[in-house]
């Protein structure tokens, strides 16, 4: 298939960026990576009038380290992120995440922006920003705002992005030193669209399990954080019934689809089994006391 | 009626330029309009991999990359990595290790090997499986081009 024909701005700044999305009077769509736009595009499920590209724009294409929380310039290729030895170091269940993420070629041009912004239920990036307390830079004519992943993320391909806005950044938290996490997807294909993940941080404190966070995808209309299952697990001994009691949860607490791929019941149960390996594989990696 | 735009690029080595329409693909833009017919245009939608090409030294899917967005770049392709008379070092691999057989998924592959060459490590196979993961192949069921990548790693060494 061809693209239906559109209009093409290549943006120099971020200002010229919003302006022609505003000129564009909700028919313009941003390209970045275009790694999951262009497909849509060449389909024609698509169809912008005008294409802002913000390829050109200087300086979006740096992962920045503000002490407690790195931002990720909305033009930073996953081969970056995946590659970025700070990352690893301060956020390794990222860097784990980042191996999942697509091929070789897709990740030179795709960007963890877009990839949040373009907001697929089985994609692991929207997942990922969950889990890290994820904020999103967005500017917009009236100026810049913030809106934290869980209210930025609203369902299947739906974001709270207005028409005239350009995401510029995603701040995503650092992990305290001795973290424990852990990460686990299963796709029928490496590098394809998962069926379901799950991953999962944990610190220890006097052998108690502290400040947990847990997030799934592939299992509904969105990544999600499953703050019941959370709380749960805070304060446990993340033993084995402890572990099945949060599983037990989590399934009960999940609206999978049913599509070719598996049924719904199918995926609510590789769920549980993903997360409770994920929920062991963190507190074993889960330093005690390392945080404080 | 959309307004057409300037296109300037470099494809292996030589400059070209063109007035095309803003929509289309970067892998048109080198089969219909330079005549590069090397590079195969397969799903077009980022899936099969037939369509790589070098943007700035880095592979792209020339499917998912508008022509108008390679103005300026660096553009490789597989009419860069040999002739007829005499095949390139990835070619000859390909043809040592039948690495091939109709052929169709071929330009894509070498033009992502030439990625993996330059920069990722290929120490066993898996990784070198990883690395080719993105492009597909319906005739060789792949053994064949793993045995010839595995060949170019060996004489490439490790990376620096």
């Amino acid at each position: 298939m061809k693209p239906a024909p559109f209009d093409y701005v290549s943006a120099e700044s971020v200002a010229h960026a919003v302006e022609a999305l505003a000129a564009a009077a909700g028919d313009g769509k941003v390209i970045a990576g275009g790694q999951s736009l262009m497909p849509m595009i060449n389909f024609r499920m698509v169809r912008p009038s005008v294409l802002v590209d913000i390829n050109r724009i200087a300086g979006l294409d740096r992962i920045e380290d503000r002490g407690d929380r790195f931002h990720i310039g909305a033009l930073v290729r996953h081969r970056l992120t995946a590659s970025d030895p700070a990352i690893a170091r301060h956020i390794p269940v990222l860097h784990e995440a980042m191996k999942n993420v697509a091929h070789l070629t897709v990740r030179n041009r795709g960007t963890f922006c877009g990839s949040v912004c373009h907001a697929d239920p089985a994609a692991e990036l929207p997942m990922m920003t969950l889990l890290l307390n994820g904020t999103i830079h967005i500017a917009s004519p009236s100026g810049e705002r913030t809106l934290p992943a869980r209210e930025f993320l609203l369902s299947s391909l739906t974001t709270a992005l207005q028409p005239d806005e350009l995401v510029t950044g995603i701040a995503i938290e650092k992990l305290a030193p001795g973290t424990g996490w852990g990460f686990e997807e299963f796709a029928r294909r490496h590098g394809d669209y998962a069926l379901a993940a799950v991953t999962a941080t944990v610190e220890r404190r006097q052998g108690r399990a502290s400040n947990v966070r847990l997030a799934v995808m592939g299992v509904g209309d969105t990544a999600t954080r499953l703050p019941a299952v959370e709380a749960a697990l805070e304060g446990s001994a993340m033993d084995g019934p402890a572990i099945a009691d949060a599983v037990a949860r989590l399934r009960t607490g999940i609206e999978p689809n049913s599509d070719l791929n598996g049924s719904a019941d199918y995926r609510r149960h590789l769920a549980g089994v993903l997360a409770e390996r994920v929920l062991k594989a963190a507190w074993d990696r889960a330093e005690e006391g390392a945080s404080t | 009626m959309n307004a057409k735009v300037d296109v300037n690029l470099v494809v292996n080595g030589v400059s070209h330029k063109r007035t095309v329409e803003p929509r289309m693909l970067l892998s048109d833009f080198l089969r219909h309009e330079l005549g590069l017919t090397g590079t195969h245009v397969g799903c077009e939608h980022g899936v099969c991999g037939a369509c790589t090409v070098l943007l700035d030294g880095r592979s792209a899917r020339s499917c998912l990359t508008l022509a108008v967005q390679a103005d300026g770049l660096e553009v490789e392709t597989v009419e860069g990595q040999g002739s007829r008379e005499q095949l390139g070092r990835i070619q000859t691999a390909f043809r040592d290790h039948h690495g091939l057989q109709c052929g169709f998924c071929t330009p894509g592959f070498i033009m992502t090997i030439v990625d993996m060459l330059q920069h990722h490590p290929l120490e066993n196979d898996e990784q070198i499986r990883e690395a080719l993961s993105g492009n597909i192949c319906r005739c060789t069921g792949y053994q064949h081009i793993v045995n010839a990548v595995r060949e170019l790693a060996k004489e490439r060494g490790p990376l620096p």
